[in-house]
């Protein structure tokens, strides 16, 4: 038995094509993923990720916690609102999840976890909140839908159907949020593009997502979301790392805060092992196919592999972020295996698109 | 379910034409084309070759997949439709009218073992 978002029957009847994602009932597309590529680009598309999970951590003891249980230092949060993103490690310095983290208060934490990996995280966190002696709770928020709202604009088409909302979200600088009444309005997303991701009680998601359809966002189902964030030169969890995988072997490096005296789960692995891999950009540069999730690539100091690949709308050229071994680097051609074909690509810097633009050559 | 009552078919979900010079036209069916989404690099067997039947000859590709095209019985492949490699998304736009290659079938009559409309339907139904 599939699990549904409150959203599901809206899909239904828009005639979304519904696909088996890591146990859940979502869309793929509605027709057309590559005009729903192009819609947030262009204009604002419309997201269901209820699927995603919402945990608050609240209680004495929320910020110790969260200083040791993430790899990325919640201590860089302090004015209310804040978000970070931040990955959960191993003991051996294997990614749990990723995650975005905000901050409320001193006693007051939100988590947006990863669907697929709800339950562990779950799980993980009440150990290691139990390991620390911090008084804090955690509870997951089953009740609780986020729809994304993204593109160039997709600001201003949720203000035209939430206009009380927009003198409390005007002001958000990126990777910010705000509070308005029951609904939490984040400048966040998973695109490339600006937006919000909003939180809101999941008996009012139809009303909400109607309410943005009507101010004309297009739905978009999750084959774009994945265009979309592979443009950007987003990774994926489960794809592009997972728990055998360390931080920074998957370009994440920059959210792993190694610098400051705190001790965090994971973080002797990370000094011990160093990076061993470089993770960077593909552009196909030969015909004959798409970049895919495990193809071998050929580098010159060595093998390394595909970690997400896709035909990429934007540029109209195949894409992918791979693991490729230390000393490769942006302008050099590697062979991607194709089927059975050995297809150039030049090695690039990710992200490939920001805000509508083509960054790659 | 689109489907031409004209055509012949196979499981694995070409659809072929039988054309007026004796060679036949194969593509994908439309219920394929919807399954894949988008259509983003058709790779079809070049002229010339020589094909047993069930054989996988060539690719589409779509955003999201990879998918073999298979001989729908054997000959020799002596068109190709280069339409296809600039223009991939006609086989979105129309399936039917979308061939990918033309075959010289070894024996004409092999084509009569392939399904027609309704054996197709009730196939792609069960897969």
């Amino acid at each position: 038995m599939l699990k549904t978002t409150p959203l599901n029957a809206l899909h239904r009847a828009a005639g979304a094509r519904m696909v088996d994602f890591g146990g859940w009932d979502m869309p793929v597309h509605y027709g057309s993923q590559i005009e729903e590529h192009h819609a947030v680009r262009r204009d604002a598309g419309l997201f269901d990720v209820a699927h995603m999970q919402v945990v608050d951590v609240q209680g004495p003891g929320a910020r110790d916690f969260l200083r040791v249980a993430l790899a990325n230092n919640v201590d860089k949060l302090k004015v209310p609102g804040k978000a970070l993103y931040s990955c959960m490690l191993t003991p051996e310095g294997g990614v749990v999840d990723d995650l975005i983290a905000y901050f409320f208060g001193e006693d007051s934490f939100r988590l947006v976890v990863n669907a697929g990996t709800a339950e562990k995280d779950l799980a993980w966190l009440a150990e290691r909140l139990a390991a620390s002696g911090a008084q804090a709770r955690l509870t997951p928020r089953r009740e609780l839908a986020i729809i994304a709202v993204q593109g160039p604009r997709a600001r201003e088409r949720f203000w035209h159907a939430f206009p009380e909302a927009k003198a409390a979200t005007e002001p958000l600088a990126p990777f910010n949020a705000a509070m308005v009444g029951d609904m939490m309005v984040a400048r966040t997303g998973y695109t490339g593009e600006e937006g919000f991701e909003v939180i809101v009680p999941g008996v009012r998601a139809t009303a909400t997502w109607e309410a943005l359809v009507g101010a004309g966002a297009r739905p978009a189902g999750l084959g774009a979301r994945d265009t979309l964030r592979l443009e950007a030169g987003m990774n994926l969890y489960g794809q592009d790392m997972d728990e055998q995988v360390s931080p920074l072997d998957a370009g994440l490096a920059w959210t792993v805060d190694l610098a400051s005296p705190r001790d965090f789960t994971g973080k002797a692995a990370l000094q011990r092992d160093g990076q061993r891999q470089e993770f960077l950009g593909l552009v196909l540069t030969d015909a004959g196919g798409v970049l895919r999730a495990h193809q071998k690539v050929v580098a010159a100091g060595g093998e390394g592999e595909v970690t997400s690949g896709t035909f990429a709308p934007t540029l109209g050229k195949s894409i992918a972020l791979a693991r490729l071994p230390r000393g490769t680097q942006p302008g050099d051609t590697v062979k991607v295996m194709v089927r059975d074909k050995a297809l150039a690509a030049r090695v690039v810097k990710a992200p490939f698109v920001r805000h509508g633009k083509i960054l790659v050559s | 379910m689109k489907l031409p009552k004209d055509l012949r078919y196979t499981a694995t979900h070409e659809w072929t034409r039988r054309e007026p010079d004796g060679t036949v036209s194969v593509g994908i069916t439309d219920h394929a084309q919807e399954q894949l989404g988008d259509v983003v690099f058709v790779e079809a067997p070049q002229a010339g070759r020589k094909v047993a039947a069930g054989e996988s000859v060539g690719v589409v590709e779509s955003v999201k997949a990879a998918s073999d095209i298979y001989a729908p019985v054997a000959g020799e492949v002596v068109a190709v439709n280069g339409e296809l490699s600039a223009s991939p998304e006609r086989v979105n736009e129309d399936a039917f009218a979308a061939w990918m290659y033309r075959i010289k079938p070894t024996n004409a009559a092999d084509l009569d073992g392939l399904l027609d409309a309704a054996g197709y339907e009730k196939s792609a139904a069960t897969d």
